[in-house]
């Protein structure tokens, strides 16, 4: 058993060695700083920048209307209905599912939806597939947060006469460093899903101005240039995968060290 | 003042009912409007035949979806029977033998194999065991292998769902109350009759739903098998041929089709075939996971 145990870290290891053994000796500072110049499919110079941008802005709206929509919904059933309330459960329930909806429907299912709407592959549609994709961990990874609360702090609040509108102003303040933990994880969720915005965000080698123009983004260029037979490019494909496990390794550690501190100072 | 703030507070509260109602009803239309989009494929021709002949030909109007359900199935049940006994073993050492400093120690290996994106995985998986699998492992069995195979797929899917796997299974095993394994200990029993007799019995429906959601986690992987499984629409017949499982099927095609309606659609309902499927695996085994807690906790 220990050495199952053992089996699964050194599969990580292999997995992160591979790729930065594979990958570093391509990583230059290029890579993170320039946008591909001409002929950068050809093996010619210019970096992924475009798709690091690309894909922060995309993440950043996404996170943005994730969290406007999944902390009404926590509050909602958290601390207007009553503990164990059916409809809350309910709701529960189906955010656990939409969790469990891989991100190829959810590609698919916002294609439809943006050729019903009129909205050609662009950051916009980029966006709102990702915020369908991320908003269920948010919602629960909150709600975790908020069950953990204790009912004497909403209890005190009402006492003193505050309305329940007014009470949650105080719990989202109380519940921080737990929303900065489910930004963090939905971020990293966000950042390196590739099917989503296979369809909906378009790929092109220059940074959107606005909502309307297609975004590049850091899982789909590793994606294309892997594809392409020239080697060069190949190898920058496995530098912009170590960036992306870079990233990823950080937003890990980011939501590790907040939610450690939120467990210290907990009531 | 007040009558103010009891019109701010009830509009709050309408307003968060209103986007709860939607995040559920949310389920919904995804699954309705997907239906929608695959209704002319269904009404042109058989569901039946759809779903059991192999021929694809999207150019001359033949929809068979069989490789590509077989492909998924088979690519999944590889990935299980790889993942089940190592998660299931570190699970228990993890929740019996190990102490909680060790438990400690290899939480955030498991939180950063969860977190690793698939692309990654897709890159390590060409890296490594694409290659080693045409190298080594194909040429005993089988004459030819590119190593883009089902194989490759299985394993890479088996560790992506690992960490899955070993935080719902550690969820249920801690479920199991104390004194049951306590009483079993006293008796005399060793820790391995314990695990044996008491847990795992215990534990079972657990166990089956952490598998039918691992399963569905499986179903769903894109980007990762696209890059590993071959892609070649045919009906897979060893470990070493290469398969196309539904994922990869709408990720390489799609928008590519939009010119004909009746491929769209025929895309548009591989679409709803993986909805249709996760969502009844995931209300089975999250229903049962939700029964397990209740019975524990009384």
């Amino acid at each position: 058993m220990i050495l199952s145990a053992l089996i699964i870290i050194a599969v990580l290891l292999f997995i992160v060695g591979t790729v930065v053994y594979k990958g570093l000796p391509s990583l230059s500072w290029d890579m993170i700083t320039k946008l591909p110049g001409g002929g950068f499919y050809l093996g010619k110079e210019g970096g992924v920048l475009n798709a690091i941008i690309g894909s922060f802005y995309i993440v950043g709206g996404a996170l943005l209307i994730s969290i406007l929509l999944s902390i009404p919904v926590v509050m909602y059933i958290n601390f207007y209905l009553q503990k164990n309330s059916l409809f809350a459960n309910i709701t529960r329930f189906c955010f656990d599912i939409l969790f469990g909806i891989p991100s190829i429907v959810f590609g698919a299912f916002g294609f439809a939806l943006m050729v019903y709407l009129g909205i050609r592959a662009s950051l916009m549609g980029g966006i709102l597939t990702v915020a369908m994709l991320i908003m269920p961990i948010m919602m629960r990874s909150l709600d975790e947060v908020a069950r953990m609360l204790p009912r004497d702090l909403p209890d005190a609040l009402l006492s003193l006469g505050s309305t329940k509108f007014e009470m949650t102003r105080v719990i989202v303040r109380q519940i921080m460093p737990g929303v900065i933990t489910a930004v963090i994880l939905a971020l990293g969720r966000g950042i390196g899903d590739a099917a989503t915005v296979l369809f909906t965000a378009g790929y092109t080698d220059n940074i959107p101005t606005s909502l309307g123009q297609p975004a590049a983004t850091l899982p789909l260029s590793i994606f294309f240039q892997l594809g392409s037979p020239i080697e060069e490019v190949q190898n920058r494909a496995y530098a912009s995968a170590v960036i992306l496990t870079i990233i990823i390794l950080l937003l890990s550690f980011a939501a590790r060290y907040f939610s450690s501190k939120y467990s210290k100072n907990k009531i | 003042m007040n009558y103010f703030r009891a019109v701010k507070d009830n509009a709050a509260r309408q307003l968060m009912l209103g986007i709860t109602i939607f995040g559920i009803c949310f389920l919904v239309i995804i699954g309705i409007s997907l239906f929608t989009k695959a209704l002319p494929i269904i009404k042109e021709k058989n569901l039946w035949i759809l779903l059991t002949t192999g021929d694809w030909r999207p150019f001359k109007g033949d929809f068979g979806f069989l490789p590509f359900i077989l492909s998924t199935v088979y690519v999944s049940l590889i990935a299980i029977a790889l993942a089940l006994p190592l998660s299931l073993l570190t699970s228990i050492y993890l929740n019996t033998y190990s102490s909680s400093k060790v438990r400690k120690f290899f939480q955030p290996f498991i939180d950063v194999l969860s977190g690793i994106p698939s692309v990654i995985y897709g890159v390590w998986g060409t890296l490594t065991i694409v290659p080693f699998i045409a190298k080594y492992v194909a040429p005993r069995f089988v004459e030819y292998s590119s190593g883009y195979s089902m194989m490759a797929g299985g394993i890479v899917l088996a560790v992506m769902i690992l960490p899955l796997l070993i935080s719902i299974l550690l969820e249920v095993f801690q479920a199991i109350p104390q004194e049951m394994t306590d009483a079993s200990l006293q008796l005399g029993a060793t820790k391995w009759q314990t695990i044996k007799k008491v847990m795992l019995k215990k534990s079972f429906p657990g166990i089956i739903a952490a598998i039918v959601l691992s399963v569905s986690r499986a179903f769903g992987e894109t980007i990762a098998v696209l890059m590993v499984c071959g892609n070649f629409a045919q009906i897979p017949l060893n470990l070493f041929d290469s398969c196309y499982p539904l994922p990869a099927l709408i990720a390489n095609n799609y928008g590519e089709m939009m010119s004909m309606p009746s491929y769209e659609s025929a895309l548009m309902l591989a679409a709803f075939l993986l909805f249709l499927i996760i969502v009844l695996f995931n209300a089975i085994s999250r229903i049962t996971l939700v029964q397990i807690e209740k019975r524990f906790y009384m």
